[in-house]
């Protein structure tokens, strides 16, 4: 099979760290070669921060680029916008809907541009926003929105729930676990 | 079964099972880790040494006494380590020792982009280079055997995108290295002319040996392809780049030793293919080597000197393909890093803006007092800097609101010579230690400063304002740097003083986990006028909605220092 690439893009603290680990247990599992990719150091701190995931029966290069996502998992709308052309053009976009101003438009140089996902879906590309936040509140933290996310993206993986489950229980720490197998179930039920 | 593996997780494994007994580092990205993952082993004694050429010594001295030794670090760090470099190279070593270089390319946490394997010809000693997580095993694991074998230091050279990456790998049980006692030999150790003199020979014959060695290895390896029209060769990350853009198209010739490189296994590689290419990031390292053979080579006529390579630009460059791209019309504001919510150092940099100072500052967490709305940062050069620059700035152009900044751990890493400096020549220098208690963009490391060693147990503890005042500095204060009236009132004094002092401004960071936060703060839409000073600050929790300020509870850790700057007593605690 040719190599898949999936991409999680977000805001520094926001947990892709999370769901790019449970990503790279799960695919391993499913016997796949996997790389995953992230940056770790100034990027962290509040910046826009992405991590690649690719799988397949041989994969080289342990980035995306322009052009080659088959997926991408997004935190937030304005860090969708800022890779999409990352995204191929038959590609997949899964997305929180929430909005985290960056440092330019809080001290009001710029302003958060208005109906990013409108005039992404105006492109043409599939786009599967949701609440995450208001989700992951409901699950019991706020901070399980990356489980709420891999909810939502479950839905388009030929990979049973069980493997999930699994995965979730391999990575998540035990006293956080409740929460996040339900984060994990109501993205997929959303 | 195989597991998947970040490349520094990696390293310190191959360190492990090769029977590495003692590490010592000082943190940087893209390195850390590898130092991080070596103490979860209690047969390695490892420890967070106060610089880099502090840790390079250490190693050396557990390799002179017997032990297989490592010490990891940035590519700057090695500018801080090259002392040793030069002459451990005369040396060589007893039982084997390892150096570890990142490298980080695109800067994604640095300062400027060197390319360290200059530091392996420079220094006359080898270099491996692994190109994944799996590799990044088995070459440490090999640079232990041709340390002993030919009595030499090896560096590996990682990189950013080898460092971070995580891909499959296979791990093996820890096998103990052979003894090797500890015998005196003062013509070997001790590089004094008359010694040195007799060890640079062997060092030259040694470089002989190797380049045979690296003849032979199977670590720089020719994979055929089914058109010799091309020929490349690569190394590193950018090896995965011409494979995942090229598959098995073109005959490739690898290097995992790229110091020092094999003339014959070249020049035939050269001569069975019609074009040659050198795929490489950063300079032109092996193209030059080419060149020099006397070899018709292509590389940097193609290839950026600048940032990272990546698949797309090597189908670009090689096949001449165009990849297509969505993109919408819309200007999309950058997200560049920002101090969180609660960072101890945004209220010191507030008082420093407000006080219209020039500040020669440093590396860490705090540099970003140079972005805006702060602003508050006119210089960061290297580790150390911010002091010595600073006597040299007032020495130059005394009579000026001009301070010093710089971290706890950097402080201790480089800042403690600049300030003796400072002592000895008497500048009338202001020098704020902003003391965190921790390394903090490196993800939380410990120091001399803060009572704990790597393994988070009770350690040695240094005294800032003891050591300052031992220095002869008779201006010595600690504030808090959550109390702004403090830290002005503290500022406003040492600027009017006729003499050097330090400030300290101690707080630990707010994302240390012993940190007890305060109830997230609200504003108060009827008290809130719209006057945004409390946007001055740029604080990320902090923004500005339906023309009032507002708190975003997710990431307000209540510091309280928004609340100091409010005229309108607008900002309440939650929990009121």
């Amino acid at each position: 099979m040719t190599t898949k690439n999936i991409m999680i893009v977000g805001v520094g603290g926001q947990g892709s760290v999370l769901a790019s680990k449970l990503l790279g247990h799960l695919l391993t599992s499913q016997n796949y070669d996997v790389k995953v990719s992230e940056v770790h150091g100034m990027s962290q701190r509040g910046g826009s921060v992405v991590t690649y995931v690719r799988y397949g029966d041989k994969v080289f290069s342990p980035v995306i680029d322009k052009g080659e996502a088959d997926f991408i998992v997004s935190f937030e709308i304005l860090e969708t916008a800022r890779w999409l052309e990352y995204l191929k053009p038959e590609g997949q976009i899964v997305t929180s809907t929430q909005q985290i101003d960056p440092m330019p438009v809080i001290t009001g140089a710029m302003s958060y541009p208005e109906n990013l996902l409108d005039k992404i879906k105006a492109l043409n590309i599939k786009v599967d926003a949701l609440d995450c936040v208001k989700l992951a509140e409901e699950a019991g933290n706020v901070k399980s929105v990356n489980l709420v996310l891999l909810g939502r993206l479950s839905h388009y993986f030929d990979i049973p729930e069980s493997k999930w489950i699994e995965a979730i229980n391999f990575c998540v720490p035990k006293k956080f676990l409740e929460v996040n197998l339900k984060a994990f179930e109501l993205g997929k039920k959303a | 079964m195989k597991q998947l593996m970040q490349g520094n997780t990696a390293a310190a494994r191959g360190l492990y099972e090769a029977g590495c007994c003692v590490a010592s580092s000082y943190p940087g990205t893209p390195s850390t880790e590898i130092t991080e993952e070596i103490a979860k082993f209690d047969e390695v004694y490892s420890e967070w040494a106060p610089n880099e050429k502090v840790a390079m010594e250490t190693a050396f001295g557990a390799s002179l006494a017997g032990k297989r030794s490592f010490c990891g670090m940035k590519h700057v760090g090695l500018n801080v380590a090259a002392d040793p470099l030069f002459t451990v190279s005369y040396t060589g070593v007893n039982a084997g020792m390892v150096i570890c270089v990142a490298d980080d390319a695109g800067m994604h946490s640095s300062q400027n982009e060197q390319d360290s394997r200059h530091y392996a010809r420079a220094s006359k000693i080898p270099m491996l280079e692994p190109s994944d997580s799996q590799e990044a095993l088995d070459f440490f694991k090999l640079a232990y055997d041709i340390s002993e074998k030919f009595d030499t230091p090896v560096i590996v050279k990682m990189c950013t995108r080898v460092a971070h990456s995580q891909s499959l790998v296979e791990i093996h049980e820890r096998v103990e290295a052979p003894k090797k006692p500890y015998e005196k030999n003062i013509a070997k150790y001790v590089m004094m002319p008359g010694n040195a003199i007799k060890r640079h020979p062997i060092v030259e014959e040694r470089t002989r040996r190797l380049k045979d060695f690296a003849e032979h290895t199977e670590i720089n390896k020719i994979e055929s392809g089914q058109d010799n029209s091309i020929g490349i060769i690569t190394s590193s990350t950018s090896y995965q780049y011409v494979k995942e853009a090229l598959g098995d198209l073109y005959p490739v010739l690898k290097f995992g030793m790229i110091w020092p490189l094999p003339d014959e296994k070249i020049k035939n590689f050269a001569k069975s293919v019609k074009r040659l290419i050198i795929v490489e990031e950063l300079d032109d390292f092996i193209e030059n080597y080419c060149k020099a053979l006397g070899l018709e080579v292509e590389g940097k006529n193609l290839f950026s000197l600048e940032g990272e390579l990546n698949q797309n630009i090597i189908r670009e460059k090689i096949s001449g393909e165009k990849i297509s791209t969505s993109k919408l019309n819309e200007q999309i504001p950058p997200r560049p890093p920002v101090m969180c919510a609660g960072c101890p150092h945004r209220g010191l940099f507030y008082t420093l803006s407000k006080n219209k100072c020039t500040v020669l500052g440093d590396i860490g967490c705090y540099t970003l007092g140079a972005v805006a709305p702060l602003s508050a940062m006119e210089m960061t050069l290297c580790m150390g800097a911010s002091v010595s620059a600073l006597h040299g700035f007032n020495k130059a152009k005394g009579g000026e609101r001009v301070v010093g900044v710089i971290g706890d751990s950097t402080f201790m890493h480089s800042g403690m010579t600049g300030l003796a400096n400072i002592a000895y020549n008497q500048s009338n220098s202001i020098v704020i230690i902003l003391d965190n208690s921790i390394t903090g963009m490196t993800g939380h490391q410990q120091n001399p400063t803060t009572g704990f060693n790597i393994k988070g147990d009770p350690a040695g503890k240094i005294n800032l304002e003891n050591l300052c005042r031992a220095m002869g500095f008779n201006r010595v204060r600690v504030v808090d740097p959550y109390n702004l009236e403090e830290c002005d009132k503290a500022l406003k004094e040492e600027l009017e003083a006729n003499e050097p002092s330090v400030i300290i401004s101690r707080r630990p960071c707010a994302l240390l986990k012993y940190v007890k936060h305060n109830p997230s703060l609200k504003v108060n839409t009827e008290k809130c006028v719209g006057c945004k000073s409390c946007m001055k600050i740029g604080c990320p929790a902090l923004s500005i909605k339906n023309k009032k300020a507002h708190v975003d509870n997710t990431l307000c850790v209540g510091c309280g220092v928004c609340e100091q700057l409010c005229k309108f007593g607008a900002f309440e605690s939650e929990g009121k």
